[in-house]
């Protein structure tokens, strides 16, 4: 026996070796659940790697900034020109989206939708990878230190990335969502198709569980649907870029993926999630013909009735009574105020569009008198100038914001305007008082017109 | 493309200082685990392995190369996602067959080890992938065209490589 194994040595050994692996193989395998097993000997390997790595990142950004953030500025002024403008396009947009936010949060709470809330996330930077072109994993520089722990996601502004999958002091180990191993919940964007997403041994990302009688279209967004409870829902996950069918009667849905996972640098951990229904914003009592009467095509204003004046310390401010259900999307978010041009002219002054979007507009004229001052009865007047003011309607900007108060800003130097508002604003009708006192337009105008100013958009 | 056959006398035996031992396969980990963030078709190449089939040609002994292939593996493992020994096997068998083979072929000219290193690598994808789909059910598909281009990459890396490493020996 001696002999043999004297002879055959080396093999004798590699089997030995082979033998020891392959059982500590089968007992992972077995375990596949519990990671406590290897945990530390993978400690062991990760603060022998990742020490390097963090310090060549922390190497390469220090000089990356340092160039960028100090020697090479040239276009950053003409750069910014256009982020400031990119800026003011985006408010006007935000000022459209909160609207519709507002809609959209209000028709959620009646249907006691829940939703996910990203509560807190950490920012990571990716130092390292597993090192394989077989596995799909890359490893961050935050661990259980900074509050990291196993199966948070991982996201970055584009999309989705992965999830933690071991965690250790200073460093984590991040599955990404093309790995083979991984699976997510997923969801088409327009159908609200379900599927599960997986990687691929070449890092495709692909969408299995889709009925093959669906149609999908190429290019459509895939979203995070939230069935995986890692990924908050709603999330961007890609877009179809390829579709066939498959066998078992399901489709193969090839997903390129929106996050661009070979050239990650920086990465968000979702620590925390928060569940909670929207709060709806109260809009008071809203009647049914108004929201209708909003809805539909508007008719074109009529010229300003003059209903009756009222003095005020030397001006002379005339209600008009009116009531403009159907106001036009121009309208419902931007209130004017035009003060007289010249002495003995009519000026129509629109109030602020919590009140017209509720459906009930009300219609002031200001009438100027002697002494070229001009009152108005919402209180926007502008004593003597000769410009047009622009009041927000946008309940998210303006919030509680009231056509009876003071909105301008320089109100307050004009006495007929401090003295003015609430004891002038009877003319107008009665559905008018409760959607005037912070009521909010039940809905935006399809296309609603950026603010018209002269002075300040906002 | 000479690849002679000699005997046990002619062949010299190499040995490494304890730095290049230890630091080479640690260098060529790091290294595999940070570019391939930075450059992603770096991925192809298996820098440990290239590693691994070098010392175990050098040294010319099987056990050495199994177990510097075994040790270079595992810890290949403990920085991936899945368990813990499929590259261990993998770079063992190659340790071992590397050193073998040195032992009795002449593989310091360019063209021995071009072939050797090509070889070796498709050695080395077919055990981690006998070995990630019978016993850890990883869905892996092999692609003769895939392997054989990354294959021959890693062969030429593996030359130059090689060349590189080859001021670190000591002559025994």
């Amino acid at each position: 026996m001696e002999s043999v194994l004297g002879r055959y040595r080396n093999l004798t050994i590699l089997v030995g070796v082979l033998f020891l692996q392959v059982l500590g193989l089968a007992v992972q395998v077995k375990r596949s659940a519990d990671t406590e097993n290897t945990r530390l000997i993978r400690i062991w390997a990760v603060d022998l790697i990742t020490p390097l790595e963090r310090g060549l990142v922390w190497a390469q950004n220090g000089s990356s900034n340092l160039w960028h953030n100090y020697f090479f500025l040239r276009g950053v002024r003409a750069e910014n020109r256009q982020l400031r403008d990119q800026i003011e396009q985006m408010r006007l947009e935000e000022v459209r989206l909160s609207e519709d936010a507002t809609q959209a949060r209000r028709l959620q709470s009646l249907l006691a939708f829940k939703e996910q809330f990203i509560a807190k996330t950490v920012a990571a930077q990716v130092i390292g990878s597993s090192g394989s072109d077989l596995s799909r994993s890359i490893y961050i520089d935050k661990g259980s230190n900074d509050g990291i722990a196993p199966d948070m996601a991982v996201i970055t502004a584009g999309g989705i990335v992965g999830k933690v999958l071991h965690v250790y002091p200073s460093t984590s180990l991040v599955l990404m969502i093309n790995d083979q191993s991984s699976g997510a919940g997923a969801m088409l964007e327009k159908s609200r198709l379900q599927g599960v997403l997986r990687g691929t041994p070449n890092g495709e990302l692909m969408l299995e569980r889709v009925m093959s009688d669906e149609t999908v279209a190429v290019g459509e967004t895939v979203l995070s649907s939230g069935g995986d409870q890692i990924f908050p829902k709603g999330l961007p996950v890609g877009t179809v870029s390829k579709v066939s069918v498959g066998k078992e009667m399901f489709l193969n849905i090839q997903v390129k993926p929106a996050a661009d996972l070979s050239r990650l640098e920086e990465v968000l951990v979702v620590t925390q999630k928060r569940e909670r229904e929207p709060v709806a914003v109260s809009a008071g009592r809203v009647r049914a013909a108004d929201i209708l009467a909003q809805r539909l095509p508007s008719v074109p204003e009529k010229p300003v009735e003059v209903a009756g004046t009222v003095p005020v310390s030397g001006a002379t401010v005339t209600a008009a009574k009116g009531l403009s259900t159907g106001a036009k999307p121009q309208s419902s978010n931007s209130g004017k105020l035009a003060t007289a041009p010249a002495a003995g002219t009519a000026v129509a002054v629109k109030p602020t569009g919590d009140a017209q979007g509720s459906g009930v507009g009300l219609k002031k004229v200001a009438q100027k008198t002697a002494g070229g001052d001009s009152a108005t009865a919402d209180g926007l007047g502008s004593a003597g100038s000769n410009r047009v003011l622009s009041g927000s309607s946008n309940p998210i900007a303006n919030p509680g914001a009231n056509p009876s108060a003071s909105l301008s800003p320089d109100s307050g130097t004009n006495p007929a305007a401090n003295a003015a508002p609430k004891a002038t604003v009877k003319s107008a009708d009665s559905p008018a008082k409760p959607a005037a006192d912070g009521a909010k337009p039940m809905s935006t105008p399809p296309n609603p017109q950026p603010p018209t100013t002269e002075d300040n958009p906002h | 493309m000479p690849i002679t056959y000699t005997s046990g006398e002619q062949i010299e035996v190499y040995r490494f200082s304890i730095p290049v031992t230890v630091g080479v396969p640690l260098l060529a980990l790091f290294l595999q685990a940070f570019l391939p963030r930075r450059f992603p078709f770096f991925s192809i190449f298996d820098l440990p392995l290239l590693v691994t089939i070098f010392f175990a040609m050098a040294r010319r002994n099987p056990i050495t190369g199994l177990l510097t292939g075994a040790a270079i593996g595992l810890v290949q493992d403990m920085l991936g996602p899945y368990p813990i020994g499929i590259y261990g096997i993998a770079k063992t068998v190659v340790g071992y067959g590397a050193s073998s083979l040195g032992a009795k072929l002449d593989v310091e000219n360019a063209g021995a080890r071009l072939l050797v290193t090509l070889g070796f690598y498709l050695v080395h994808q077919a055990v981690y992938f006998t070995v990630a789909r019978g016993m850890v059910n990883l869905a892996l598909h092999w692609s003769w065209s895939r392997e054989i281009l990354a294959g021959l990459a890693n062969a030429f890396l593996g030359v130059g490589l090689y060349f590189l490493l080859d001021k670190f020996k000591q002559r025994t």
